[in-house]
C-alpha cells in the first residue's frame, strides 16, 4: 500500500511538473511567434495584429514604396542608396563576391518571382525596384540566429549586434528576400591600389569588423533621434515611413487607400515593406 | 592503454606523418584565412555556405552511420559484430571531430563560438545541432574507450556504461536529424524545404558510414592479423546495400514530387544539379558531371555490393563501397548544400568555386579525423589481437 502511495505521489509530482514546463518550453522554442496574430496580409486594417511577444512597444514600423515615382524620377533609387550606404560606412569593394549592401535596385522579374504579368512584362522590367531588409513580422532569420545577435527590437525593427554575432551565416540563408550581406574581409581595409573601402567614414555610426553579418536597420539611430530614415529623407514623397500600428497614421491611410503588394507572402513572414505599382 | 598507439609498423608510422602533413598544410592555410577573413574562400553573398558546411553535413551522417554497427550487437546481442562495435564508435568520434572543426573553420568570428553558450537561444536549430553534436562525442569517447579497457584487462565492461550505450542509439538518429531542421526549416528555400530530408540524411548516413568501415575493415585485414569475419562481413553488405536502396528512393521521391507538380521553385534547383540552369542567356552547370556521376556512380555500386558478396569477391566488395561513399559524398558534401543556394532568393545564379586554400583547410580537416581515426584504431586493434594471442 505504502509503495503504491509513493508511486502515485511521484508520478503526479513528474505530471504537475510536465504540465507546468511544457507549455513554456515550448513558447520558448516558437519565442517571437507564439502569438496568432491576423498579421501583415491584413495591415490596410486599421489595427496592424500581434506581433509576438517581442513587441512591447506596440509599434511596427513599415515602409511604402511609390515604384511609378522611382521611375520617373531617374537617379532617385541611386539617391537613397547613396545616402543609406554613406551614412552606414557601407563598404564598396567593387565586386561582386565581396559585395555588402543594404538597400539596392531589382528588376521586377527579381524581386517579385512569384508574380508575373502577361505581356506587360517588358514594361515592368525596366521598373526599378528599391529592395531592403523587409522587417519582417514574423523574421526567419530571427528565428535562425543561435546567439540572438539578431533579434526583433520593441518597435519591430529587426536589428543586429555586430559584438555578439559569430559569422555562422545561418541568418543569410533563412532570409528569403536576400537582405543580408557578410563581411567577407576587413571593410576598413584599402584595396591594392590604396583606395579605402570606405570612401569617407561616418564617425556617428560604427564601421564593422570582418566576419560579421548585417543589413538594414531601418536608421534606429536616427529614429531615436526623433529623425526619419535615410532613405525615406532622400526619396522624398516616393516613400511613405511610419508606425503600422497607429490607426492614423499616414502610412495606414495610404495602404487603406492604395492597392500594394509585398515580396513573397507566401513564405508568411508578413514583410513591412509595401510596393505601389 | 594509450601507449599502443606510438608503437607500429614502418607502414602505420609512414601514414601517420602523412596525414600529420597534410594536417600542417591546413594549419597553414587556416591562418591565412584567419588573417583575411572568410573571403579566403570562394564563398560570396549568394553561396554563404560552402565547403564546409557540406563537408559538416556529410559527416554527421558519416557518425551516425555507427549507429548500425553499434545497434545489432548491444540491442540484438548480434555477436557477430562484437569486434566492429568498437570500430564503428570510433569511426563516430573521428567524424565528429571533424564536423566540429569545420564548424569552427566556419565561422567568421570563431573567437566567440561559445556565445552559442552564452545566450543558449532555443529557437535556433543551430544551438540544438551544438548540443547533441558534443554529447554524441562524449558518449562515443566514454562508450568506446570504457569497453575497449575493459576488454584489455580481460574483463566484461562495467554495468554501469550501458544506459550510455543505449543512449547513443537515439542519440546518433538525433544528431542527424538535427542538422536536417536546420535546412528544411527555411520558408525561402525550396530545395531544402522537404520533409523527407530528415530520413533522406539518415538512409545516405546508414549506408556512406558502414560503407567507410567497410574499406577499413578490409584494409585492416591486409596490413594486419585483424578480420572482422565473413559473417560480420556479409551483414554489413545488407546494411549499406539496403541503405543506399533507401536513399535512392528518396531522391526519386523529391524528384517526382517536382518535376510531376511542375513548381518552378521545386524544378529549378534539381534543374541546375542535373542538367543545368539557363539564366540570362547562360547556362549554369558547374555540379551537373559531378551529381550525374553520383547517380550512376551508386546505381552501379548498389548491384555491384551484392555481387560481391555472392562471389565472395574483397577486391569487389571495396570497389563497391568506395563507388557508393563517392556517390553520397558528392550527392550530400556538394549538391545538397551548394545547390540549395542556387538560385539565389531573387532567382539569379551565381555559382560556387572553392579556393584552393579552401581546399587545402577542408584537406586538412580531413586527414585530422582520419589521424584520431587511426590513433583510436591503432590501440583498439593491438589490444584486440594481444587479448586473443
Amino acid at each position: 500500500m505504502d509503495s503504491n502511495r509513493r508511486k502515485f505521489l511521484k508520478m503526479a509530482g513528474l505530471g504537475a511538473i510536465a504540465g507546468v514546463a511544457a507549455p513554456s518550453a515550448f513558447s520558448t522554442l516558437l519565442k517571437g511567434e507564439a502569438q496568432a496574430s491576423s498579421g501583415h496580409g491584413h495591415a490596410a486594417a486599421a489595427t496592424h495584429g500581434g506581433h509576438g511577444s517581442a513587441a512591447t512597444s506596440g509599434k511596427q514600423y513599415g515602409l511604402v514604396i511609390d515604384v511609378k515615382k522611382f521611375a520617373d524620377n531617374p537617379g532617385l533609387g541611386e539617391k537613397c542608396i547613396k545616402a543609406c550606404h554613406s551614412l552606414h560606412n557601407v563598404p564598396d569593394y567593387g565586386n561582386k563576391k565581396d559585395e555588402i549592401k543594404w538597400i539596392w535596385l531589382e528588376k521586377y522579374e527579381n524581386a517579385f518571382p512569384e508574380h508575373s504579368h502577361y505581356k506587360r512584362n517588358a514594361e515592368l522590367h525596366k521598373l526599378p525596384i528599391v529592395t531592403m531588409c523587409n522587417h519582417c513580422e514574423k523574421p526567419p532569420c530571427v528565428r535562425a540566429c543561435p546567439t540572438k545577435a539578431t533579434f526583433k527590437n520593441s518597435d519591430g525593427i529587426v536589428m543586429m549586434d555586430f559584438h555578439r554575432c559569430i559569422g555562422c551565416r545561418f541568418c543569410m540563408a533563412a532570409c528569403p528576400y536576400g537582405a543580408r550581406s557578410f563581411n567577407w574581409r576587413d571593410p576598413r581595409g584599402k584595396s591594392e591600389i590604396g583606395k579605402p573601402f570606405i570612401k569617407r567614414i561616418n564617425p556617428d555610426f560604427p564601421t564593422r569588423t570582418r566576419g560579421v553579418v548585417e543589413k538594414c536597420n531601418f536608421c534606429a539611430e536616427r529614429l531615436a533621434r526623433g529623425k526619419k530614415p535615410a532613405c525615406v529623407e532622400a526619396a522624398g514623397s516616393a516613400m511613405i515611413f511610419g508606425d503600422l500600428n497607429e490607426p492614423g497614421s499616414k502610412i495606414n491611410k495610404v495602404l487603406s487607400k492604395k492597392f500594394t503588394i509585398q515580396r513573397k507572402p507566401a513564405t508568411g513572414t508578413n514583410p513591412s515593406l509595401f510596393y505601389i505599382l | 592503454m594509450l601507449e599502443k598507439a606510438f608503437k607500429g609498423s614502418l607502414l602505420y608510422k609512414g601514414w601517420m606523418v602523412f596525414l600529420l602533413l597534410l594536417m600542417g598544410v591546413g594549419v597553414l592555410c587556416y591562418s591565412q584565412q584567419y588573417q583575411y577573413g572568410l573571403g579566403y574562400t570562394g564563398m560570396s553573398r549568394d553561396v554563404s555556405w560552402g565547403l564546409y558546411i557540406s563537408q559538416f553535413t556529410f559527416l554527421v551522417g558519416v557518425a551516425a552511420g555507427g549507429l548500425m554497427l553499434v545497434l545489432p550487437y548491444y540491442i540484438h546481442d548480434y555477436k557477430a559484430f562484437g569486434r566492429i562495435t568498437i570500430l564503428g564508435e570510433f569511426m563516430a568520434i573521428g567524424a565528429v571531430t571533424m564536423c566540429l572543426m569545420f564548424i569552427l573553420a566556419d565561422l567568421g568570428q570563431p573567437i566567440r563560438a561559445l556565445n552559442v553558450m552564452l545566450h543558449p537561444t532555443p529557437h535556433s536549430m543551430l544551438f540544438w545541432d551544438m548540443i547533441v553534436l558534443n554529447v554524441y562525442l562524449i558518449l562515443n569517447v566514454l562508450c568506446g574507450w570504457v569497453v575497449l579497457h575493459s576488454h584489455y584487462k580481460g574483463v566484461k565492461y562495467p554495468k554501469w556504461i550501458k544506459p550510455f550505450i543505449y543512449l547513443s542509439i537515439p542519440w546518433a538518429i538525433s544528431i542527424h536529424t538535427v542538422t536536417a531542421f536546420l535546412y528544411c526549416g527555411l520558408p525561402g528555400r525550396h530545395f531544402w524545404l522537404t520533409a523527407i530530408l530528415a530520413p533522406r540524411f539518415l538512409a545516405s548516413a546508414f549506408a556512406a558510414g558502414p560503407a567507410l568501415l567497410m574499406i577499413i575493415a578490409m584494409i585492416l585485414k591486409r596490413t594486419t592479423k585483424f578480420d572482422i569475419g565473413r559473417t560480420a562481413q556479409d551483414k554489413l553488405v545488407t546494411i549499406i546495400g539496403y541503405a543506399a536502396l533507401l536513399n535512392f528512393f528518396f531522391v526519386g521521391c523529391e524528384l517526382f514530387v517536382a518535376y510531376y507538380s511542375n513548381l518552378p521553385g521545386h524544378m529549378h534547383t534539381l534543374d541546375y544539379l542535373f542538367f543545368g540552369l539557363e539564366h540570362d542567356g547562360h547556362v549554369y552547370d558547374n555540379l551537373v558531371p559531378f551529381m550525374r556521376f553520383s547517380m550512376a556512380a551508386g546505381l552501379v555500386g548498389i548491384p555491384l555490393l551484392f555481387a560481391s558478396r555472392a562471389k565472395k569477391s574483397d577486391g569487389m566488395l571495396v570497389l563497391a563501397c568506395a563507388l557508393l561513399f563517392v556517390s553520397l559524398w558528392i550527392d550530400k558534401g556538394m549538391g545538397l548544400v551548394l545547390g540549395g543556394f542556387v538560385p539565389n532568393m531573387m532567382n539569379q545564379v551565381t555559382e560556387y568555386y572553392p579556393s584552393l586554400g579552401e581546399i587545402c583547410i577542408t584537406v586538412g580537416v580531413w586527414s585530422t579525423g582520419f589521424f584520431v581515426m587511426s590513433l583510436l584504431y591503432k590501440i583498439a586493434i593491438t589490444v584486440t589481437l594481444e587479448q586473443e594471442a
